[in-house]
């Protein structure tokens, strides 16, 4: 009698806390999308920012993020494929393999903001990138690699074995029987990690205050000449994300309606990072379909 | 590697200003990618390849790039400044960029960037030596006033009053003649700029961080900390004062513009723009963009600074102040 | 390169065996080279505080005081260090029982319902970026904190509960895994034997998953340690070590966010904020040996 009382306890208190969870992300997300979605319209997504008047935008902003994102995945992605790719079939097992998934795990439990502080060091100051968008990409490739390296590795592993084994039967080298065999199988796994990354890459700010910097130059969005200043296209300019913007606005914002500005920022971030988890599952989902031909 | 994309960078600057205000042209898009591409180094080998065009040119045809960086707080004017320079001047580009006063003080001194934004002298940042190689610029004033929590009674506090809290020897509001409440300090890192002009002019002392004082480097965090904090003090730019905080007078002298260009209320710091050595033409049109009227009468006011050509007084790094 | 060019002709895929080989080989070096490099110039740009300024090493691990532009200049790093640990342990303290219970609704209670919704909802919960929570600590718990408890809100109290729900996922997540990951036999055993459900998770399952619980707290820990600006928003970043949960304070990295733009590269202020970055890397070497030996204790 006593256990089974205890039992009941025990599971009304993990249902509450399980419950308690959700409505804290429906009240956090509430309380953010509340606050946010007021100000939203078509001019504060697409509009520049202002710096004293109201009605500034985050149209620069946002498409800063974005192509941040791309150039970092640009970079991330073969690098990270191609380490995981090493790891998971290549690398022989002993102490140089132990050694460097040791690294990996370190590298992926580096703070983000020892990762920009290496990133100005180094790349902002050493190599003269300056505050740019490259060096805040190659600084986010650092920080997302070693996730890319564990997707890539869980990816292959969940290729069935038989799979690998009868294209190497064929006569097939390891790297056409990888290319051509196992990345499509593992593709889902692999591309599902990558966008969830990637959500994290959109919503970094510690990292790229040192390296990106957090000024956005006056872009020219009829100049899509990549070596032009003023080209939205150009890495080498200084860019502010959206995350950053959250953090300037909210610290030294001068406009009336600054407050306004970061929750409605902050809305569009959320969302945006919501936008790529759904897209995730979804396409994860697709592709495993589509790749297994289940149901 | 690198030598060979800063030649080529030197090439394209000499390039670039024969070239004019190309900027369509497929010429003038690589050169201003290669002063681009090589990001800080391009402003440094710049120097050196517009000293060397200039002389075929006319003063007229501006062309080169600028790049500035250092001063969050200085940051949107410069900013401001810099696309009307732009809008006028189609061959010149101009990048600023945000960092800090130190970091702007370290790039310029570097040669890494051309003009070094900062709130405080150089003197205060960098070593002897490298502060004296720099070109000070004062582009504009910004004063500052001590604010408090609006429900705190107290309207004024002396210079002793204000030393008393920050020291920590006052924490409560009835030592200074409000109500009963205990005081929170709401004070900016110690590396801060802000911080140095208040300890410098408000208490002709340097402080010390109090247990349970608050830290905080941005304005607008400060500012909303003091307005939501019960019996909070702190300090702001003129800029950023609303209704949300209460502004107190200082020594019993009201922190206005005028009192400020008159010489009544001394918490006012000179904004500068540092170069490294006399700076090049493109560099040396910009600064003279930034004191004219076009600037200073416009964005200058607009963001809350106080033009320098208001200013009756001037005042020297030791703090003498001397009538115009 | 001339070997495998002349074996090329009869074999074509040991070239391509050899392009696999090289490219993989070259992203791995890339990955070397890349956290070395880290580890390089993070610890000889920390050091210079020990060798150029001369601070004694001890000193600022232990030291109280933090005045680095004073006279004489103060390096006491010890508030930091003590800013970091309590927040980031607090925060375990908070997420660790409420990761462990969402794992077990997840696997045990109700898998079906548990794994479509409130794994998202988790999953969601470690999308959203730090600075939103930094904006909605700010804003929400800070103000909160005021009213309810003596001080002016913000402190550990606020810093760890921000932190709390940002390092829930991981906790989560590895709970989760583990406990799907429990061999069926072992909790049928027990039912077999009439224990209830919860006899079975505290007497079975819990002990089993023990070490890979931990080791999602120490990886909860970890993240909480390196985060960086929803603290600062919400620690009020005095120096010193606070006399209770509600009153200002720092961490190692709100310290160095504070500071960095401000200081000239090269000097002494300066050269103590990337000590302290040193210190946050060592500590992450130390979080990862923690992980590896709990996971060596694992009895999955």
């Amino acid at each position: 009698m006593n256990a089974k009382l205890a039992d009941r306890i025990a599971t009304a208190i993990i249902v509450a806390v399980s419950g308690f969870i959700v409505l804290l992300l429906a009240g956090l997300l509430g309380y953010i999308m509340v606050r946010g979605l007021g100000h939203f319209s078509y001019d504060f997504l697409t509009s520049p920012p202002e710096t004293i008047r109201a009605g500034g935008g985050i149209g620069p902003q946002l498409f800063n993020s974005i192509f941040l994102l791309v150039l970092t995945m640009l970079i991330t992605i073969p690098l990270g494929l191609g380490a995981g790719i090493y790891m998971s079939e290549y690398a022989r097992p002993g102490k140089f393999t132990d050694f460097i998934r040791l690294l990996v795990e370190v590298l992926s439990s580096f703070p983000s903001i020892v990762v920009g502080l290496f990133g100005l060091l180094v790349l902002v100051n050493a190599f003269d990138l300056g505050f740019s968008l490259l060096a805040g990409a190659l600084a986010l490739t650092v920080f997302n690699l070693p996730l890319m390296v564990r997707i890539t590795e869980q990816g292959l592993k969940s290729v069935p074995r038989e799979q690998k084994e009868a294209g190497l039967a064929l006569g097939l080298s390891k790297w056409k029987t990888i290319r051509s065999i196992m990345l499509p199988v593992a593709i889902p796994v692999i591309l599902t990690g990558t966008i969830l990354a990637a959500g994290r890459v959109f919503g970094e700010a510690a990292a790229l205050l040192f390296t990106a910097g957090m000024s956005s130059p006056r872009l020219d969005f009829t100049d899509w000449n990549p070596l032009s200043p003023f080209s939205p296209l150009n890495p080498m300019r200084p860019a502010e994300t959206l995350a950053v913007h959250i953090w300037k606005v909210n610290a030294e914002g001068l406009a009336p309606d600054a407050a306004e500005i970061a929750a409605g920022a902050s809305a569009v971030l959320v969302l945006t990072v919501l936008l790529f988890n759904l897209a995730a599952r979804w396409l994860g989902r697709f592709m495993y379909r589509k790749f297994t031909a289940t149901k | 590697m690198m030598a060979l994309v800063l030649t080529f960078v030197l090439a394209a600057c000499g390039q670039s200003n024969n070239n004019g205000t190309n900027n369509g042209g497929n010429g003038g898009n690589t050169t201003n990618n290669a002063t681009q591409g090589s990001g800080n180094a391009g402003g440094n080998a710049e120097n050196e390849g517009n000293a060397g065009a200039n002389e075929g040119n006319a003063a007229s045809e501006l062309s080169g790039s600028i790049i500035a960086s250092g001063s969050s707080a200085l940051q949107p004017l410069v900013d401001q400044a810099s696309r009307k320079f732009m809008d006028e001047n189609p061959g010149v580009t101009i990048q600023v960029q945000g960092g800090g006063s130190g970091t702007g003080l370290a790039q310029v001194s570097e040669k890494q960037v051309d003009i070094g934004n900062s709130d405080v002298y150089a003197e205060e940042k960098l070593d002897a030596d490298k502060a004296a190689e720099l070109v000070d610029h004062q582009v504009a004033v910004v004063a500052m006033a001590a604010v408090v929590n609006p429900e705190v009674t107290v309207d004024n506090l002396t210079k002793q009053q204000l030393i008393d809290i920050f020291s920590g020897n006052v924490t409560n509001w009835s030592e200074v003649g409000g109500q009963d409440q205990a005081i929170q300090i709401v004070n900016r890192p110690s590396s801060s700029g802000t911080r140095a002009t208040f300890e410098t002019y408000a208490l002709g002392m340097k402080t010390e961080d109090l247990q349970g004082s608050i830290q905080e480097d941005s304005s607008g965090t400060v500012r909303k900390l003091v307005g939501e904090t019960p019996g909070a003090i702190g300090y702001l730019a003129l800029s950023y004062l609303d209704d949300s905080v209460k502004t107190l007078q200082y020594d019993g002298v009201d922190a206005t513009e005028e009192n400020v260009a008159n010489g009544t209320y001394p918490i006012w710091a000179y904004e500068h723009m540092y170069t490294n050595g006399e700076p090049n033409e493109v560099v040396a049109a910009f600064l003279e963009f930034m004191m004219s009227p076009d600037v200073q009468e416009d964005d200058v006011v607009e963001l809350g600074y106080i033009p320098s050509s208001l200013m009756q007084i001037e005042r020297d790094q030791g703090g003498n102040v001397t009538e115009k | 390169m001339a070997q495998s060019t002349k074996v090329q002709q009869p074999k074509p895929h040991i070239a391509e065996e050899w392009v696999g080989r090289v490219y993989t080989g070259i992203c791995i070096f890339i990955l070397i080279v890349a956290i070395f490099s880290m580890v390089y110039f993070v610890a000889s740009r920390g050091l210079r505080t020990f060798i150029g300024d001369g601070v004694n090493p001890l000193e600022l691990l232990t030291g109280l005081k933090w005045n680095p532009g004073g006279e004489p200049a103060l390096f006491g790093a010890l508030p930091f260090i003590f800013g970091s640990f309590s927040t980031s342990i607090l925060a375990a303290l908070i997420a660790g029982p409420l990761g462990f219970c969402a794992a077990v609704f997840m696997v045990e209670i109700m898998p079906g319902f548990g794994r479509k919704f409130l794994q998202p909802v988790i999953e969601l919960l470690a999308g959203i970026p730090s600075v939103v929570y930094g904006f909605v600590g700010l804003s929400v718990i800070v103000p909160l904190f005021r009213d309810i408890f003596p001080g002016q809100g913000i402190g550990i109290a606020a810093g760890a509960l921000v932190l709390s729900v940002m390092i829930l996922p991981t906790i989560t997540t590895i709970a989760t895994d583990a406990l799907a990951a429990l061999p069926s036999g072992l909790k049928e055993g027990s039912y077999a034997l009439g224990a209830t459900r919860w006899q079975t998770i505290y007497r079975i399952v819990l002990p089993t998953m023990l070490p890979a619980l931990l080791t999602g707290i120490v990886l909860g820990i970890a993240r909480a340690f390196g985060e960086a600006l929803a603290v600062q928003m919400v620690i009020g970043n005095a120096p010193h070590i606070p006399r209770s949960l509600f009153e200002s304070t720092s961490t190692l990295t709100s310290a160095i966010t504070q500071s960095m733009g401000n200081t000239v590269m090269g000097s002494a202020h300066n050269n103590a904020l990337w000590s302290l970055a040193l210190i946050l890397m060592l500590m992450t070497f130390v979080f990862v040996f923690i992980v590896r030996w709990l996971e060596g204790r694992s009895k999955i």
